[in-house]
């Protein structure tokens, strides 16, 4: 009994040092073999049942179960109870030696995991990428252009905010110079809040008004999908915002509409920074350096800040759902009373990522528009 | 590793969506949402500045009639006011007419009686005095028929001379 105290105290404290330790190191593989550690071998025909307890007779890995579902996916996973496996096959688009290839993710579904000549291994260093079958290294590279599960949930995101914004512009023409109306009464507090907090406050009077399009897009965007991310269930629970490529394209957004919006002063306080002696200027170029850094991190922030918050908050959630398994694995009983406990933080954590859902989109909305106040602010007249 | 390494279909897909998305955000739903948002700002502020003109001009309007009310309640007063100052001076004016005329006709009604009462008296003086020769006449007549009583007479009238 003492044992297994012990165990239960030592695999709680992995389990959160995991956390913090995956998301600030730089080698991810550090998470994955700490992981390894965590594995349980119990008999566990249980309430939960994995298919990979059925496969290897193998324990459950919280590690690889969060990984599955906080990185993208050729396959929406919906509901897998025992032998019923309920997902939605998405379609596979590859570019491999200057030829095109599309069919449905559903065809790997057999004994190698592979399909005309290319194979979607379940583990393994290439675990959840398509390879080509007996590549040789320096060969040509398979391109994947397949509509992976975040892609799917970035359409279904854009369709819903073109539905609902083009209804509420439709409302708006429709009574015009009235007290707006349902959705368009939900919504106009956060256009206004935009404008005349983000953009007027940020950019000036001027020139806000160039940018409020693309500032309305990001902070809608980012705001919706952090909301369906909490959602579990399809068309939910896609990690949109938690995936760095999606952070990436935005930041770049960002970082290329403030560099051609930069004016003459903008940059000449980057090459010749005022208030800073001239020695850090010549004749080794320090400032200038420093501050080119510094343009290019602004986004590398914006990227990173935004991607991790959003994963963190869905890896918080899982472990704690993966609590319960691991503790079920031990014993069912000790499951079911750690599930109590779990559920309870769970939905403190959700509650939680309600406020970061909005506060993500804001804090990535008003960086952008005070980057753009930068790169358009226009020198003083002494 | 997949987690912090961004996949090239994602990007892909991500650029080309959201760029659509802020494409036609921009065009269908942002550019008339923000123009109508400014348009009904703007209404408000039009409609809260006649409110308040025509408020001010209300005012004034109450203004300029109470003015107008108080300028004709003093020429009310003023007109009235002469009115009676007129009448009082009509009056007297009447009044002491009336008075010099009365006095006047006191003054020739006294003359009158006056005259009269002269004429009279003369005509009644002469006419004792007629009367009283007329009787002086007639007892002298009588008393003086005897001498003797003629010497008496002259006596005693010769007395009461010397007497005095």
């Amino acid at each position: 009994m003492r044992r297994h105290f012990q165990a239960i105290l030592k695999l709680f404290y992995r389990t959160l040092l995991v956390i913090p330790l995956f998301l600030f190191s730089p080698g991810v593989n550090s998470f994955a073999s700490t992981q390894e550690g965590v594995n349980l071998n119990a008999a566990n025909d249980s309430v939960f049942t994995k298919e990979k307890i059925e496969k290897k007779a193998e324990g459950f890995n919280a590690g690889d179960m969060i990984m599955e579902h906080v990185t993208d996916s050729h396959e929406w996973h919906i509901l897998e109870m025992g032998h019923f496996k309920l997902l939605i096959p998405l379609p596979i688009i590859l570019f491999y030696d200057g030829q095109l290839y599309t069919f449905c993710s559903s065809r790997f579904h057999n004994e190698e995991r592979s399909y005309q000549g290319f194979s979607l291994p379940e583990e393994g260093p290439e675990k959840g990428k398509i390879v080509r079958l007996g590549a040789i290294p320096g060969g040509p590279g398979v391109y994947d252009f397949s509509i992976t599960k975040t892609v799917l949930a970035i359409f279904i995101s854009a369709f819903l905010l073109l539905v609902i914004f083009i209804s509420i512009a439709r409302s708006y023409s429709r009574n015009r110079n009235k007290a707006p109306k349902g959705m368009q009464s939900l919504l106009e507090p956060l256009i206004l809040f935009i404008r005349d907090d983000i953009a007027k406050s940020s950019i000036g009077e001027k020139k806000y008004e160039k940018y409020m399009p693309y500032l309305l897009t990001i902070f809608f965007f980012i705001f919706l999908n952090n909301i369906l991310g909490l959602i579990p269930i399809f068309p939910g629970g896609a990690n949109v915002t938690g995936n760095i490529a999606v952070t990436m394209v935005m930041a770049v957004f960002t970082f290329i509409l403030t560099t051609v919006s930069g004016n003459k002063h903008y940059w000449i306080d980057i090459v010749n920074t005022p208030g800073v002696p001239w020695w850090l200027k010549l004749p080794i170029p320090l400032m200038p350096v420093v501050e080119i850094i510094g343009v290019i991190t602004k986004p590398f922030v914006l990227m990173v800040r935004l991607f991790a918050n959003m994963a963190a908050g869905h890896i918080i959630t899982l472990g704690f759902i993966s609590l319960i398994f691991i503790f079920g694995a031990m014993n069912v009983a000790l499951g079911y009373g750690v599930s109590v406990g779990a559920v309870a933080f769970m939905i403190f954590m959700n509650l939680l990522e309600l406020l970061v859902a909005f506060i993500q989109a804001y804090v990535f909305t008003l960086l952008s528009a005070l980057y753009f106040g930068l790169a358009t602010i226009e020198p003083e007249h002494h | 590793m997949e987690l912090i390494t961004p996949g090239l279909g994602l990007i892909f897909w991500m650029t080309l969506v959201f760029l659509a998305l802020l494409f036609l955000l921009k065009k269908f739903a942002w550019i008339p949402i923000l123009k109508a948002l400014k348009d009904r700002e703007d209404a408000i502020t039009d409609a809260l500045t006649s409110a308040d003109k025509a408020k001010e001009e209300m005012k004034q309007l109450q203004f300029s009639n109470e003015q107008l009310l108080a300028d004709a309640k003093n020429e009310r007063d003023n007109i009235l006011n002469e009115a009676r100052k007129i009448k009082e001076k009509i009056i007297e004016e009447a009044r002491a007419k009336a008075s010099e005329e009365a006095g006047h006709i006191t003054a020739s009604a006294l003359e009158n009686i006056r005259n009269e009462k002269m004429a009279a008296l003369t005509e009644l003086k002469n006419e004792v005095g007629q009367l009283s020769i007329e009787i002086a006449k007639k007892i002298l007549q009588r008393e003086l028929a005897d001498p003797k009583k003629q010497e008496d007479y002259a006596r005693h009238l010769l007395e009461e001379i010397n007497l005095n």
